[in-house]
C-alpha cells in the first residue's frame, strides 16, 4: 500500500503501528477459535500440540476424537435433541414474530412503545431470571423436562430477533404495493401470500436463523427446564467441560464452528440481497 | 363514490347531509362515525395481529418471571403451619418465653398438621422457612414434630425438653416476625443485613457479608470488561470503517464468525489457551519464558473470566461503534487538520465527540450482557471469578433458597432494566442490529 507523499516519519511509524494493532486484535478475535481445529486432530488425550504434531508427523494425528463423538450415543442424542428443538422453536417464533411484526408496523398500531417493550424483552432479561422464572413455572403446570417446554421456552428467547429483523425489512416496505393488489382486488391473504410475503422473506429467514441459531446455542435455560432425554448439545458440552475434559469437545466444538460459518455465509448473502432490492425499489 | 384505504375497507363518500349539517356517507351514516368504525377496525386488525405472540410471550416468559419475583416477599410458611400459635403469641411481651398457652397452640398446630396427606403437611416447608433465619431450626423443628403426639401437658416444659431451641425466645420472636404473609427478610439478606434481638435492622457480621461484595465485584468486573471490549474494538472498527467496502467486509467475518460461533465453543477454547498445561503456558515453557513449576494460573479465576468475556462480548461492542464510524464524513478530520489541527486534535476534537452515540451504545450493551452472564463464570470463574447470576443459580438448584434467589434476581433485573432504560434514552432501540 502505498502512502501519501505528505506523510511525515512519524506519521509512517504510527500508520504502520497502528495495522499491527489491529491485526492483532483480529488475531486476538479468530485464533482461540481457530486454534480448536487443529488440536481436535491431536492422537494424545491432550489440549495442547504435542512433539508430533509440530514436526507435522502423522502419527501425531488421529480422528479418534472424531469416532468417539460418531460413536457416542448421547452426543448422537443431543444432535438430534438440538435440532428437533432448534427446528420446532424456530417455526413457532417465527410465525409468530413475522404476523406480530406486521402488526407493529402499521401506523395505526396501538401502544406501539409498550407493547413493542414487552415482546423485545426476552431478549434484555438476563438469562438465569428467564431460565429461573420458567423453571417455577413450567414445574408447576408439568411441561419441566419435556421437549414441550424447552421448544416453548427457546420460542419465546427466539421470537425478539424475528421481530426486529422483520420489523426492520418492512420500515423500507412500499405500502402503495399492496393497496394497488388491494385496488385490483386480492383478498388479504392472498395479498399476503403474493405480494408482502416474497418481499419480507430475507428479513423473515434471517429472523427465523437467528432464531434457531439462539435455541441452538442455549445453554441456561437447558439447564433449569430440560431433563436427561432433552439434552442439548451445548447441555452436552456443559458437563464435558464440568465433569470429564476431552479433546471430544474439540471435535464437536471444530463441527459447531462448520455449521456457524455456513448460517453466517447464509445470512450474509440474505443482507445483500435484501440490500440490492432496497435499492432497486423506488423509496 | 368510493374511497379505498389502506387496509382496503371502503369508507362510502356522499355528498348529502343531515339536518344537523353533518356530512353523510352514501347508505346514509354520518361521515365522521363510519370513518372511526374503520379506522376502529384498522386498529382491531393491527392488534390482532400481534395479539397472539403477545399472549404467548406474557403468558409463558413475563408471567414466570414476576411470579418468581413474588417468591422474594412472598412468606407463607408460618402463617400456614401455625395459625393458633400466631394467634396465641398476640399477647406475648417478647421479653421472656411464651406462656404456657403459646405452646399448648404450638402442640395443637403440630397435631393438626400430622393428620393432613403428607403432601399438603406444613411443618416440613415451616422447617426449612426457619432454618434461613436460624439455622439450626430445621432438625429442631422435624425432630420435635415427630415426637408431638407423645407430648403431655404441661406443653411448655415438654417442647423444651424436647430441643434447647424452645428454651430460646429467638425462635419465638423469628416465628412472630415471619407470621406474616409478606416478609423483607430475603431483601436483608440479599444486601448482608438482618434482624437483631430488638428486630431493628443491622448488617450481618463482616464474616458473613456476602452479596453486596458480590453485587460489588459483578459491577466492577462488568465493567473492566465493558472498557477493554472498548479498548480493544475502537481500533478495529476504526480501522474497518476507513476500508472501502469490499475489504471491510472481508475483515468483517473476524468479527462475525466468533459473534456466530457458539458460546461454550468459545468459552472451551479459551479453557483449552490458558489452562496449566494449555497452549499459551506450553509455548512460554518451550520458549524458556516461564519454568516449568511456575506456569501462569490463566484460568478458574477473575483473568480467566474476564479475558474470555472480553473475546464473547467484543463483537456486540464493535458492530454498534462500526455502524456508526461509517456514518461520520471523512471530510470533517480533513477540514479540521486544513485548518491547522494536528492529527491528534482533528481526532479528539472533531472525529471523536462524533463516535460517542456508538461508544455508549456498545459501553451498555456489553455491560447489561455481562452483569448477568451466567456459563462464562460458571466455567472458568472458579472462586474469586464469579458473579451474582451464579449465586442466583446455586440457591436455585442446591441450596434450594428460592426466596433468597428471587430477591437477588430481582435486584439483578431492576438493574438490568434502569440500563436499558438508560440505553434507549442514548440510543434507542432502532440501533440493535444483528449481523
Amino acid at each position: 500500500m502505498s502512502l501519501p507523499a505528505y506523510y511525515t516519519a512519524k506519521d509512517k511509524v504510527w500508520h504502520y503501528a497502528f495495522r499491527v494493532i489491529c491485526f492483532a486484535i483480529f488475531f486476538f478475535l479468530l485464533a482461540p477459535i481457530l486454534i480448536m481445529i487443529p488440536l481436535s486432530f491431536n492422537a494424545q488425550p491432550y489440549f495442547t500440540f504435542t512433539r508430533e504434531m509440530l514436526t507435522l508427523n502423522p502419527e501425531g494425528y488421529s480422528l479418534r476424537w472424531y469416532q468417539d463423538f460418531l460413536g457416542s450415543d448421547s452426543w448422537m442424542r443431543s444432535i438430534r435433541n438440538s435440532f428437533v428443538i432448534g427446528i420446532a422453536a424456530t417455526i413457532l417464533s417465527t410465525t409468530l414474530g413475522t404476523l406480530a411484526a406486521l402488526g407493529l408496523s402499521r401506523a395505526e398500531m396501538p401502544a406501539k412503545g409498550l407493547i413493542m417493550g414487552i415482546l423485545i424483552s426476552p431478549m434484555i432479561v438476563p438469562l438465569i431470571i428467564s431460565a429461573a422464572g420458567m423453571f417455577f413455572f413450567f414445574s408447576q403446570i408439568n411441561i419441566a423436562q419435556t421437549f414441550f417446554g424447552v421448544v416453548l421456552a427457546h420460542a419465546a428467547l427466539g421470537t425478539p430477533f424475528v421481530v426486529i429483523t422483520v420489523t426492520a425489512t418492512l420500515v423500507g416496505f412500499d405500502q402503495s404495493l399492496t393497496r394497488a393488489a388491494a385496488n385490483l382486488g386480492a383478498s388479504p391473504t392472498t395479498n399476503f401470500f403474493k405480494i408482502t410475503m416474497p418481499l419480507i422473506l430475507p428479513g423473515v429467514i434471517s429472523g427465523a436463523l437467528f432464531a434457531f441459531i439462539t435455541s441452538f446455542d442455549e445453554i441456561v435455560v437447558v439447564l433449569f427446564v430440560a431433563g436427561v432425554e432433552q439434552r442439548t448439545i451445548p447441555r452436552e458440552m456443559w458437563s464435558g467441560i464440568r465433569e470429564d475434559i476431552s479433546p471430544t469437545i474439540l471435535a464437536v466444538a471444530t463441527i459447531l464452528v462448520l455449521i456457524s460459518v455456513a448460517l453466517l455465509t447464509v445470512v450474509e448473502l440474505l443482507r445483500r440481497r435484501g440490500e440490492r432490492m432496497r435499492g432497486l425499489s423506488p423509496q | 363514490m368510493a374511497m379505498s384505504d389502506a387496509s382496503g375497507n371502503d369508507v362510502a363518500i356522499g355528498n348529502e347531509t343531515d339536518s344537523k349539517g353533518r356530512l353523510l356517507t352514501s347508505d346514509g351514516r354520518p361521515l365522521r362515525a363510519a370513518l372511526e368504525r374503520a379506522n376502529r377496525r384498522r386498529k382491531l386488525t393491527a392488534f390482532g395481529l400481534v395479539a397472539p405472540l403477545l399472549a404467548f410471550i406474557v403468558i409463558f416468559f413475563a408471567f414466570p418471571i414476576v411470579q418468581m419475583m413474588w417468591r422474594s416477599v412472598d412468606n407463607p410458611a408460618v402463617v400456614e403451619a401455625l395459625p393458633r400459635t400466631l394467634e396465641a403469641l398476640q399477647d406475648w411481651n417478647g421479653e421472656e418465653l411464651p406462656s404456657e398457652d403459646v405452646y399448648r397452640a404450638l402442640y395443637e398446630d403440630m397435631m393438626a398438621d400430622q393428620d393432613l396427606p403428607r403432601l399438603e403437611q406444613k411443618i416440613g416447608p415451616l422447617a426449612v422457612r426457619l432454618n434461613y433465619e436460624v439455622s439450626a431450626a430445621r432438625g429442631a423443628i422435624s425432630r420435635t414434630s415427630r415426637n408431638v403426639d407423645e407430648f403431655e401437658a404441661p406443653y411448655k416444659e415438654a417442647f423444651m425438653d424436647a430441643h434447647r431451641l424452645w428454651r430460646d425466645t429467638e425462635i419465638w420472636r423469628i416465628i412472630e416476625r415471619e407470621g406474616r404473609p409478606l416478609t423483607a427478610s430475603y431483601y436483608l439478606a440479599a444486601v448482608d443485613a438482618e434482624y437483631n434481638e430488638n428486630n431493628e435492622i443491622v448488617r450481618t457480621d463482616e464474616n458473613r457479608r456476602i452479596y453486596v461484595a458480590l453485587f460489588g465485584r459483578t459491577f466492577a468486573m462488568s465493567l473492566v470488561i465493558t472498557f477493554m471490549t472498548f479498548a480493544l474494538g475502537f481500533p478495529i472498527a476504526y480501522y474497518l470503517s476507513s476500508l472501502p467496502m469490499s475489504k471491510a467486509n472481508l475483515l468483517m467475518i473476524a468479527v462475525l464468525l466468533p459473534f456466530w460461533t457458539s458460546l461454550l465453543v468459545r468459552t472451551s477454547a479459551w479453557i483449552v489457551l490458558l489452562q496449566g498445561q494449555g497452549v499459551i503456558n506450553d509455548t512460554l515453557v518451550g520458549l524458556g519464558i516461564l519454568d516449568d513449576e511456575n506456569r501462569l494460573s490463566m484460568i478458574y479465576n477473575q483473568t480467566g473470566t474476564i479475558i474470555a468475556m472480553t473475546h464473547i462480548l467484543l463483537p456486540f461492542m464493535v458492530l454498534p461503534l462500526y455502524s456508526v464510524m461509517k456514518t461520520i464524513p471523512p471530510s470533517y478530520t480533513r477540514a479540521a487538520k486544513s485548518l491547522g489541527a494536528t492529527p491528534w486534535t482533528a481526532f479528539r476534537r472533531v472525529y471523536f465527540p462524533q463516535t460517542l452515540p456508538g461508544i455508549a451504545a456498545g459501553g451498555v450493551l456489553v455491560f447489561i450482557i455481562s452483569i448477568g452472564y451466567y456459563i462464562t463464570p460458571a466455567l472458568v470463574g472458579g472462586q474469586d471469578g464469579r458473579m451474582i447470576s451464579n449465586e442466583i443459580a446455586r440457591h436455585i438448584q442446591s441450596s434450594l433458597n428460592w426466596g433468597l434467589a428471587a430477591a437477588l434476581g430481582s435486584m439483578l433485573l431492576v438493574s438490568v432494566l434502569l440500563l436499558y432504560w438508560l440505553f434507549n434514552k442514548l440510543v434507542g432501540t432502532d440501533s440493535l442490529k444483528f449481523g
